[in-house]
C-alpha cells in the first residue's frame, strides 16, 4: 500500500525536522533572558565585565540563532508542502496563530536582534537594554503562539467542522487561545527552554573555572546559571503538564500510554515506576507498583477513576461504529447538499465523524467495513505502549537529575566556593546534554502519544498527508537530512571553537585567549 | 462585522499588500545578496556590501514568513495546493534560503578565504534563486497550473517540476530577478559610497533596463498568446467557499478584460514603468533614498498588475478549470478573515514604526574603517 508508504516518509520527514529545529529553539529561548539579566545588571552596577558576558555570550547565542531561524522556515513551509489535506482541513484555525506569531512575534525579535548585535555603540545603555528584552520578549511570544497552534492539535476546542466547506472552521477564538492544554504546553516547554540555556552558561562556565581561567567573568556566570537554571526547572517539573492532564481527551490517551495502564484500576490507581509493557498481550509482564500514586497526581482526588487502555479502546471503538455513519452521510452531502435524510444521520453522529475517518486506512467505502476492520482501527486509537513509557520516564530522571545539579550549584554559589569544588564543575560540564534531551524526548511523547491523530478526534494522520509520490518524498527526505547534517556540523563547529576561546573573542584585551593577542603570537 | 465578500476581497488587497512589503523589504537584502559576489572584488569590500543588510536581513525576512502564514491563515486551500503542488519549486526557495542566516552570521567568524569566498557564494544563491523561483511561479500561474480537486477536495497536482521551467514562466523569473537586483542595487549605493557605489550604479542601470524590457516582452505575450481564464457561472461572493461550485472557461485575452472594464487598471504597469524611470534618474543625482522608494513602487506597480490580470482568479487550473481557486472560493471563514484583518491592523503599523526606528539607528555609509574597527563584531 503506496498511500501508507507516503504517510510514513512524510511523518519521518517532520518528525527529523521538527527535531532539528527544537535543537535550538530552547537555547534561544532560555539565552535570551539570560542576556537580559545580565545586561540589566550592567546597566544598574556599570561593571564592565557584565557587558562583556552579555556581548560574549550573546555571540554563541547569534550562532545558534542562526539555525533556529534556518530551520525554522522550514517547519512554516512544511504544512503546505507536505501536509496538504491538513493545511486545507484545519487551516481556517490552524492558521491564525502561525500568522499572528509572524506579526506579533517574529518581527519583533528578528528586528531588534539585528540592533541588538549591532547597536551597541550606537544607542544608550538603556536603549539597548530595552531592545535586548524586546528580542525576549518576541522569541517567548512566539513559543505562546505556536504551542497554541500545537495545544490546538492535542485538545481542538471552539471550531466545527462544516459540511459546505469540507473543513473545520472556527467558531471561539478565544477558547482556542486559552484551551487549558495550550497553556500548559506553553508553560512547560518555556521552562525546557530556559533550563537549556541555564545549562549551557553554567556547564560552559564550569570549563573556565575548572582550567582556572577568566575567573571573575565565568563566577558570575555561573552564578546567574544555577539560580536561573534552579528556578527553572522548578518551574518545569512543578507547574508543567499536569494541569493539562485532566482536561484533553487526548491526555487521557497519552496518560494511559506513558503509564502502562491497560486496565481501569480502582481509585486512586497505584503508579507504574517500571514495568515491561507487552503490546501483544496488552499488559504488562511484570510491574513495581506504588499504591495511590497515579491516581493523586494525574486526578488529585481520591475518587476520581483514571480509564485504562481497555476501556478507552472499547470506548473509541463504539465511536468508530458511530461515526463510520458520518462518513457515509457526508459523502452524500457533498453529492447533495440538501439531502434532509442524510443531513440529520450526519448531525446525529457528526461528533464521531473523526472516528469514522479512521476506517479509511482500512476501505474507501466506510460502509461496507467489517468488524474486524472496525476492531483493528479501535486498536490504532492507542499508540505505542513501550516507547511511550521509556521516553517519559527518560524525561522524569532527566528532569531529577538536573534539578539535583542545579540545587547543588546553587547552594555552592550561595557559599561562594563553588570554584574550589571541580566535582560539582565537572559534573555540570558533563550534564550538558540533558536538556537537550530531555526536551526532544518530551516531544517525542507529545507528538507520538497524538498518534494516530493529527488533530485530536478530528483529523487521523494518514488522511492529513498531499498527494505526493514516494520518490518525491524520500527525494526531500535525503536532501534534509544531507543538509541539517553539513549545518550542524559547522554550527558545531563555531560553537566549540568560540566556547574554547572564551570572552577573549571579544578582542578587548582583557581576558586569557584574546584574539587580539593570539594574531600576535602567530 | 464585515460582509463575507468584503472579507475576501480584503484579503485579496492584504496578501498583495504582504507581497509587495516582502518584494521591498526582503527584495532589498536579496538583491544585495545576488550583487555581493560581483560588486565586492575583495574581503573589505565584501563585509562593506553585507554589512549595509547585516542589522536588517532577519527582520525583512519576516515579511516572507508573515505572507506565507497569512495565506494559510486566509487562503488555505491555495497554501495546500501551491505548495504541495509546486514541491520542488518550494524545497528549492527553502533550501536556497539556507544559505542565509549562516552565510550572515557563520561568514565572517573565521579568517580563512575559502570559507568565506563559499559563504560568499551562499549568500549569492540565497538572495538569487527566490526571486527567480517566485517569478516562474507567478508565470505559471498566469498560465494556469495542472491540478484538481477530488469531492472531498484533496488537491491532486499533475505537473512535473521540469514543466515549471517553461519559457514564458522563466521570462517572469527575469522580471522579478532584475528588478529585485536592481532593488538591491538602488540600496547599496545609498549605504556605500566610492567604488563599491559606482559599480552598484552600473549595475542598477543594467537590472532596470533588463527589467524594464523583459517586463514589456512579458506583457505582449500574455495580450496576444496566453490564455486567460472566466468565471462562467453566476458569482456567488458571499457564499461559503466552494471551489468545485462553479464553472470556468479558458479564453484568450481574457486577462485583459478586467484593463478593459476598469482602465484605471492600466495605471498599474504604468507605475513600473514610471518608478523604474525616475530610479534611473534619480540615482545618477544622487538622490539615492528617493530611488529606493521608487524603485519600491516600480516593485508594487509589478506584482499589482500580475494580480490585477488574474483578479479574481488565484491559481486557475489548467486541467480542469471548473477547480481553480479565486478569490470568493479559496478563502477561509468570516470569522478567521474577520480576527486576522483585525491582528494585521494592530501590528502592521507597530512593525512599520519599529523597523524605521532599526534603520534609522544604523542610518549611515558603512565604509571600510567601520569594518576595521569593528573586525570582531561585524559581519
Ligand atoms: C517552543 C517554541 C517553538 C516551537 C514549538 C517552534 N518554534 Fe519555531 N522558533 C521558535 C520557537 C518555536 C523561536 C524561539 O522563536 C525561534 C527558534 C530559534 C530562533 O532563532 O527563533 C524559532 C524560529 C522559527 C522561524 C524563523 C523566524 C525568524 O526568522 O525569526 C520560523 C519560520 C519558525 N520558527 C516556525 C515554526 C513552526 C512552523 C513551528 C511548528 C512546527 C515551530 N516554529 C516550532
Ligand atoms: C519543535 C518542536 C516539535 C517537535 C520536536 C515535534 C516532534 C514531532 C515528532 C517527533 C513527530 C512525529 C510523530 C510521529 O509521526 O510519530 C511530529 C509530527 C507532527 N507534528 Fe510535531 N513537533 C514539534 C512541534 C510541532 C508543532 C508546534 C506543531 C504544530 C504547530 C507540530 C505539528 C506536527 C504535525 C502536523 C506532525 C505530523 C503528523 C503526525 O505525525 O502527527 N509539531 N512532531
Ligand atoms: C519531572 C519532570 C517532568 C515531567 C513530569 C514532565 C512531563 C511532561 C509530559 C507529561 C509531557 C507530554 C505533554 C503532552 O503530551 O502534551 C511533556 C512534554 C515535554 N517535556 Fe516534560 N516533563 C518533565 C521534565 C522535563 C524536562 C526537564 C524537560 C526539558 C528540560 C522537559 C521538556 C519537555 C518538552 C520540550 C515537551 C514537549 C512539549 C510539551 O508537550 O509540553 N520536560 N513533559
Amino acid at each position: 500500500m503506496s498511500i501508507d508508504h507516503v504517510v510514513d516518509v512524510s511523518r519521518l520527514q517532520f518528525a527529523v525536522t521538527a527535531l532539528y529545529h527544537f535543537l535550538f529553539v530552547p537555547l534561544t529561548l532560555g539565552m535570551t533572558w539570560l542576556l537580559v539579566i545580565m545586561e540589566a545588571t550592567y546597566v544598574m552596577t556599570g561593571k564592565q565585565v557584565y557587558q562583556d558576558m552579555t556581548r560574549f555570550w550573546g555571540k554563541l547565542f547569534g550562532i545558534n540563532f542562526a539555525l533556529g531561524v534556518t530551520t525554522g522556515i522550514t517547519m512554516e513551509f512544511q504544512f503546505g508542502t507536505n501536509w496538504a489535506y491538513y493545511s486545507h482541513y484545519v487551516g481556517d484555525i490552524f492558521g491564525a496563530p502561525l500568522a499572528i506569531e509572524g506579526l506579533m512575534a517574529f518581527f519583533l525579535e528578528s528586528t531588534f536582534i539585528g540592533l541588538f548585535f549591532f547597536g551597541w555603540d550606537r544607542l544608550s545603555r538603556r536603549q539597548h537594554l530595552l531592545v535586548t528584552v524586546l528580542m525576549a520578549v518576541g522569541s517567548n511570544l512566539s513559543a505562546l503562539w505556536i504551542l497554541i497552534a500545537n495545544g490546538w492539535m492535542q485538545n481542538p476546542v471552539g471550531a466545527e467542522f462544516s459540511y459546505h466547506t469540507m473543513r473545520m472552521e472556527m467558531t471561539d477564538f478565544w477558547a482556542v487561545v486559552f484551551n487549558p492544554d495550550a497553556q500548559a504546553k506553553f508553560v512547560h516547554t518555556v521552562s525546557a527552554g530556559y533550563v537549556t540555556g541555564a545549562m549551557f552558561v553554567l556547564s560552559i562556565s564550569s570549563w573556565y573555572l575548572l582550567r582556572g581561567r577568566d575567573i571573575e567573568f565565568a563566577g558570575k556566570s555561573f552564578r546567574i546559571a544555577a539560580a536561573f537554571g534552579f528556578a527553572s526547572v522548578c518551574s518545569v517539573i512543578v507547574l508543567g503538564d499536569e494541569s493539562g492532564y485532566t482536561v484533553g481527551e487526548a491526555q487521557q490517551t497519552k496518560l494511559a500510554a506513558m503509564e502502562a495502564m491497560w486496565h481501569t484500576e480502582p481509585a486512586p490507581a497505584p503508579f507504574n515506576v517500571l514495568a515491561w509493557p507487552n503490546e501483544a498481550t496488552m499488559q504488562n509482564d511484570w510491574q513495581l507498583q506504588v499504591p495511590w500514586l497515579m491516581g493523586l497526581i494525574g486526578t488529585r482526588s481520591l475518587s476520581q477513576q483514571i480509564p485504562g487502555i481497555h476501556d478507552i479502546i472499547a470506548v473509541n471503538r463504539a465511536r468508530i461504529v458511530s461515526g463510520a455513519q458520518a462518513v457515509t452521510a457526508l459523502a452524500r452531502l457533498r453529492q447533495q447538499r440538501d439531502d434532509a435524510v442524510a443531513l440529520a444521520r450526519f448531525n446525529a453522529h457528526k461528533a464521531d465523524l473523526g472516528f469514522g475517518l479512521l476506517l479509511k486506512k482500512y476501505t474507501d467505502d466506510v460502509s461496507t467495513a467489517t468488524p474486524a476492520m472496525i476492531d483493528a482501527a479501535a486498536r490504532d486509537t492507542i499508540p505505542k505502549v513501550a516507547p511511550m513509557f521509556w521516553s517519559f520516564r527518560l524525561m522524569v530522571a532527566l528532569g531529577m537529575a538536573m534539578l539535583t545539579l542545579f540545587g547543588l550549584a546553587l547552594w555552592a554559589s550561595v557559599k561562594g566556593d563553588f570554584a574550589r569544588r571541580p566535582r560539582l564543575l565537572k559534573a555540570a560540564l558533563y550534564c550538558l546534554p540533558m536538556p537537550w534531551l530531555a526536551c526532544e524526548v518530551g516531544w517525542f511523547v507529545a507528538e507520538y502519544g497524538r498518534q494516530p491523530w493529527t488533530i485530536y478526534g478530528v483529523l487521523p494522520t494518514h488522511l492529513s498527508v498531499s498527494t505526493l509520490s514516494v520518490e518525491s518524498l524520500y527525494g526531500s527526505l535525503a536532501g534534509f537530512i544531507g543538509f541539517y547534517t553539513v549545518l550542524l556540523c559547522v554550527e558545531m563547529y563555531l560553537m566549540v571553537r568560540f566556547a574554547r576561546q572564551g570572552p577573549g573573542s571579544l578582542g578587548t584585551g582583557r581576558y586569557a585567549g584574546d584574539s587580539a593577542s593570539l594574531h600576535l603570537a602567530h | 462585522m464585515l460582509e463575507y465578500a468584503t472579507l475576501k476581497l480584503i484579503w485579496w488587497g492584504l496578501v498583495g499588500v504582504l507581497l509587495i512589503g516582502f518584494a521591498i523589504m526582503d527584495g532589498h537584502d536579496m538583491g544585495v545578496g545576488t550583487l555581493l559576489p560581483f560588486v565586492g572584488r575583495d574581503d573589505v569590500e565584501r563585509r562593506v556590501i553585507i554589512n549595509t543588510v547585516g542589522p536588517h536581513w532577519d527582520g525583512n525576512q519576516v515579511w516572507f514568513i508573515t505572507a506565507g502564514g497569512a495565506i494559510f491563515a486566509a487562503w488555505p486551500l491555495v497554501y495546500a495546493t501551491a505548495f504541495s503542488g509546486f514541491y520542488w519549486a518550494m524545497l528549492a526557495v527553502l533550501w536556497a534560503l539556507f544559505f542565509r542566516p549562516v552565510g550572515f552570521d557563520y561568514r565572517s567568524k573565521i579568517h580563512h578565504p575559502r570559507w568565506r569566498q563559499l559563504w560568499d557564494w551562499g549568500l549569492f544563491i540565497g538572495g538569487a534563486v527566490p526571486p527567480l523561483i517566485f517569478g516562474v511561479a507567478f508565470g505559471n500561474l498566469l498560465q494556469g497550473v495542472p491540478f484538481y480537486f477530488r469531492p472531498d477536495l484533496v488537491s491532486v497536482y499533475q505537473g512535473s517540476f521540469w514543466a515549471l521551467l517553461n519559457p514564458f514562466a522563466l521570462l517572469c523569473g527575469v522580471v522579478s530577478s532584475a528588478m529585485v537586483t536592481a532593488h538591491g542595487a538602488i540600496y547599496l549605493m545609498h549605504r556605500t559610497e566610492g567604488e563599491i557605489q559606482r559599480r552598484a550604479g552600473r549595475w542598477l542601470n543594467a537590472c532596470l533596463a533588463v527589467a524594464a524590457l523583459a517586463f514589456t516582452v512579458a506583457g505582449l505575450w500574455l495580450a496576444r498568446s496566453i490564455d486567460g481564464y472566466v468565471i462562467t457561472s453566476a458569482v456567488a461572493a458571499n457564499a461559503l467557499p466552494d471551489p468545485l461550485a462553479k464553472e470556468v472557461s479558458r479564453e484568450a485575452g481574457a486577462w485583459l478584460a478586467n484593463y478593459q472594464r476598469w482602465p484605471w487598471l492600466c495605471g498599474l504597469p504604468l507605475l513600473a514603468y514610471l518608478g523604474w524611470l525616475v530610479t534611473a534618474g534619480l540615482a545618477r543625482a544622487g538622490r539615492t533614498f528617493a530611488g529606493f522608494w521608487t524603485s519600491a513602487l516600480a516593485l508594487g506597480g509589478v506584482i499589482a498588475t500580475a494580480g490585477a490580470s488574474m483578479f479574481p482568479f488565484i491559481m486557475p487550473s489548467s486541467t480542469h478549470p471548473a477547480s481553480s481557486l479565486t478569490v470568493w472560493d479559496s478563502a477561509s471563514s468570516q470569522l478567521t478573515l474577520g480576527l486576522m484583518l483585525a491582528a494585521t491592523v494592530i501590528f502592521m503599523p507597530l512593525i512599520i514604526v519599529y523597523t524605521r526606528w532599526a534603520y534609522r539607528v544604523m542610518a549611515g555609509k558603512v565604509t571600510a574603517d567601520y569594518i576595521r574597527e569593528h573586525s570582531h563584531s561585524a559581519y
